[in-house]
C-alpha cells in the first residue's frame, strides 16, 4: 500500500471542489474547501515557525469551530499528532493530558487560558499556549496570523510528508487508575478506517454530514475525515444543541443532513422528543450509530418517524475504531426487545473470540472479541505495560486487541455483545472508567470509602451509583457533592445517585464487595 | 401565582425529580445548577418540558440555555417576562 497521510484526501478534495462548503458552523460562518485548504496552510506554516514537526504533538483546547477544523488540519500538514480534549472537562484533567503527552503546543480559548495555564504551571508543565480570541467560524485563527509575522524563517513550505507510521491523533479515553490513557493512532490506522467508512457508506460530494460527537471522541474521526475526503459539507453541531432534540431536529432539517452519526443516546431523544413527526428529512439516507447499546423501543420509535434512512449500528473501541458493523433491516418488528447484534468484522480488520487463555472457542461460545490489522493502535502514550496487557500475540507475531468486550458469534460472522469483562461502562457515548470516578470521589476531604457501580437502566443505559462512606457524623449534601465531582470530572462521570453508609460491605479478604453493592441497588 | 409560589414549585420539582432527600434549604435562589453538573441534559430537558406544561409558555432555545436557566431566579424571571 502506498503511503498516504490522513489529511491528503482533505487536500485533493480541496483541489477538485474548491468552491464547495466544507464546513458549516450554523449561526456562525461556513468555509469552502479553498479557504479551509488556504487557513490551515497558513496555520502550518506559523507552527513550523514554531518548530513543529513531524513526531511532535499539538493540543486542542477548543471548542467546536471551523477554527479547530482548521487547526487539526494545519497539525496534520506539519506533520504533528493533534491531541484534542474535552473543552468542558476541568482545566486541571486538560492540563494532565497535554502533560502526559509532551505536547509542544496547544491552542486554547482565552477564557479558560488563565486558569489552564495555572494548571500546567503547577505540574511543570512548558507547551507553548496560543489563546483564541471568540473562537468561531475560522476568524479567531484568521485574526491570530495577521497579528503573526508573515516573514517566515523559510520559503512557502510544502506539507511534511509524514510515514504512515507517524501518529495522526491520540484520544484520551478514561483510564482505571483515575488518570486519562492516550490511544495513539497513526496515519495509517486512520486512512485505513476512513477508507472502509468510503466502501460501505458511498459518501458523495453531494452529502451533508452532521458532527455531532465532540472532537476527542472517536466518532469524529469519521464525521471530519469522511466527509472532507468526499468534498461533502459538514455541519458542526455544538453541545448545547447536540443534546437539545427540539434544536437538534430542526438543524437537521434545515441543514438538510444526509449522513447522522451519533450514539443511541440522543438519537433515543430525538425519537421521544424531537416533534420528528412535524419536520421534513427528505435527504437523509444513512443514520449511524456507535458507542453503546442502542434500546430496542427507542430504536423502533425512531425508525418509525424516519422511514427513509437506512440504519447501521456500528461497534468498536477508541483503540480500533469501528471495527464491526451491522445494518437494521426497518421497521423494527413489534416484538422484539433484544439488542441488535453488533455485526460483522469491518474489511480492514480481522476479528476472533477467545477465552481467557486466549484460545480461540468454538462457533456460538462466549468470549473476548480480539481485533487485528491496519486499523488497530500503536498502544497507550507513556504506557508500555498497559499497551502490552491489551495485546494478545499470536505465533505468527499478529498483534490482536483485546477489546475486553463478551461476545458471541451467531452466525457466519455475526457478533452479539453480551457485556464487559471489567470495570468499564457507555454512557451517552463515552466510555467511563468506574475507577476513575473513585479516584475523583476520595479527593473529597470527608470521603472515607468510595465504591462506584453501574446498574442497568431501561430508560438510561445505565446508572451509576457511589456507594460511600464518612469520615465524619454528618454527611455531605446531594448538592455538595454533584458540584464537587462537576468541578474534578468531566460532566458525563457524574454518578446518578450517591448513597451513604456507616461502611461499606466487605468480602472475606477484607475488599470492598462490588458484587453486594450491585445487589443493593 | 406569585413569584414566591412560582419560585416554590419549581423547586419542589426539581428536589423531587433529581434531588431526593436534598434539605430545600440547600437548593438556594442563585445555586448553579446546570453549570454545576447538578442537572444533567436530560434533567434539563425535563425540567424545561415541565416549566412548558405547568406554566403555559414556550421557551425558546436559547432562553434554556446555562446563560438564561442556570438559576432558580433566572428560571423565574424567565417565566415571569414570558407570562407578561
Amino acid at each position: 500500500m502506498s503511503t498516504r497521510a490522513l489529511h491528503q484526501a482533505f487536500l485533493a478534495a480541496a483541489e477538485h471542489f474548491p468552491e464547495r462548503i466544507a464546513v458549516v458552523e450554523p449561526g456562525e460562518g461556513e468555509i469552502s474547501y479553498r479557504q479551509l485548504a488556504d487557513l490551515s496552510g497558513r496555520t502550518r506554516d506559523q507552527l513550523r515557525a514554531r518548530g513543529i514537526g513531524r513526531g511532535d504533538r499539538v493540543g486542542l483546547y477548543l471548542r467546536k469551530s471551523i477554527d479547530t477544523v482548521a487547526a487539526i488540519y494545519a497539525i496534520l500538514r506539519a506533520g504533528a499528532a493533534y491531541v484534542p480534549v474535552d473543552p468542558g472537562a476541568p482545566p486541571a484533567r486538560n492540563a494532565y493530558i497535554m502533560h502526559n503527552c509532551g505536547v509542544k503546543l496547544v491552542f486554547s480559548e482565552s477564557r479558560v487560558t488563565e486558569k489552564f495555564c495555572a494548571e500546567l504551571e503547577a505540574i511543570g508543565a512548558t507547551p507553548q499556549v496560543i489563546a483564541l480570541d471568540d473562537v468561531g467560524a475560522g476568524l479567531a485563527l484568521g485574526r491570530w496570523l495577521e497579528t503573526q509575522s508573515s516573514a517566515l524563517p523559510f520559503a512557502q513550505e510544502a506539507d511534511i510528508s509524514a510515514n504512515d507510521d507517524d501518529l495522526a491523533y491520540i484520544l484520551y479515553t478514561s483510564g482505571s487508575t483515575g488518570k486519562p490513557k492516550g490511544v495513539m493512532l497513526s496515519h495509517k490506522n486512520a486512512v485505513s478506517f476512513v477508507d472502509w467508512c468510503s466502501e460501505v457508506f458511498e459518501p458523495r460530494e453531494t452529502d451533508t454530514f452532521s458532527a455531532h460527537a465532540p472532537f476527542h471522541f472517536d466518532l469524529s474521526i469519521l464525521d471530519l475525515h469522511v466527509s472532507l475526503k468526499h468534498g461533502a459539507t459538514l455541519v458542526l453541531i455544538t453541545e448545547d444543541v447536540g443534546k437539545d432534540p427540539m434544536r437538534l431536529a430542526k438543524i437537521i432539517a434545515e441543514h438538510r443532513i444526509s449522513i447522522w452519526y451519533s450514539a443511541p443516546s440522543i438519537l433515543g431523544l430525538l425519537a421521544q422528543f424531537g416533534n420528528l413527526a412535524n419536520l421534513e428529512f427528505p435527504d437523509l439516507r444513512h443514520v449511524l450509530f456507535a458507542g453503546e447499546v442502542f434500546p430496542v423501543k427507542h430504536l423502533r420509535i425512531l425508525c418509525g418517524l424516519w422511514t427513509k434512512p437506512r440504519y447501521f449500528n456500528l461497534y468498536g473501541p477508541t483503540e480500533t475504531n469501528v471495527c464491526t458493523f451491522h445494518e437494521v433491516i426497518t421497521p423494527v418488528p413489534e416484538d422484539r426487545s433484544v439488542p441488535y447484534p453488533i455485526g460483522r468484522v469491518c474489511s480492514h480488520l480481522l476479528g476472533k473470540v477467545v477465552d481467557e487463555n486466549g484460545t480461540t472457542v468454538e462457533r456460538g461460545a462466549e468470549g473476548e472479541l480480539c481485533i487485528a490489522g491496519l486499523g488497530v493502535m500503536q498502544g497507550y502514550w507513556g504506557l508500555p505495560e498497559q499497551t502490552e496487557n491489551s495485546f494478545l500475540v499470536d505465533p505468527q507475531g499478529t498483534r490482536w486487541y483485546k477489546t475486553g468486550d463478551i461476545v458471541v458469534e451467531e452466525s457466519d460472522g455475526c457478533y452479539i455483545y453480551r457485556g464487559r469483562r471489567d470495570r468499564m461502562v457507555k454512557r451517552r457515548g463515552y466510555r467511563v472508567e468506574l475507577g476513575e470516578i473513585e479516584a475523583g470521589l476520595y479527593k473529597h476531604a470527608q470521603v472515607k470509602e468510595a465504591a462506584v457501580v453501574a446498574v442497568p437502566d431501561e430508560e438510561a443505559g445505565v446508572r451509576i451509583v457511589a456507594h460511600l462512606s464518612c469520615k465524619a457524623q454528618a454527611v455531605p449534601s446531594l448538592i455538595e457533592m454533584k458540584r464537587f465531582c462537576g468541578e474534578n470530572l468531566p460532566l458525563y462521570m457524574i454518578p446518578d445517585r450517591f448513597v451513604w453508609q456507616q461502611s461499606l460491605p466487605k468480602t472475606s479478604t477484607d475488599k470492598i464487595d462490588y458484587q453486594r453493592l450491585k445487589e443493593m441497588a | 401565582m406569585n413569584t414566591e409560589e412560582l419560585k416554590q414549585a419549581i423547586k419542589n420539582y426539581i428536589i423531587q425529580e433529581f434531588l431526593p432527600g436534598e434539605n430545600p434549604d440547600n437548593v438556594t435562589d442563585d445555586l448553579p445548577l446546570i453549570s454545576s453538573g447538578i442537572l444533567d441534559s436530560i434533567a434539563t430537558l425535563k425540567l424545561v418540558l415541565f416549566i412548558e406544561e405547568r406554566f403555559g409558555i414556550t421557551l425558546e432555545a436559547h432562553e434554556t440555555d446555562k446563560e438564561n436557566m442556570d438559576t432558580l431566579a433566572q428560571m423565574v424571571a424567565t417565566i415571569e417576562a414570558k407570562q407578561k
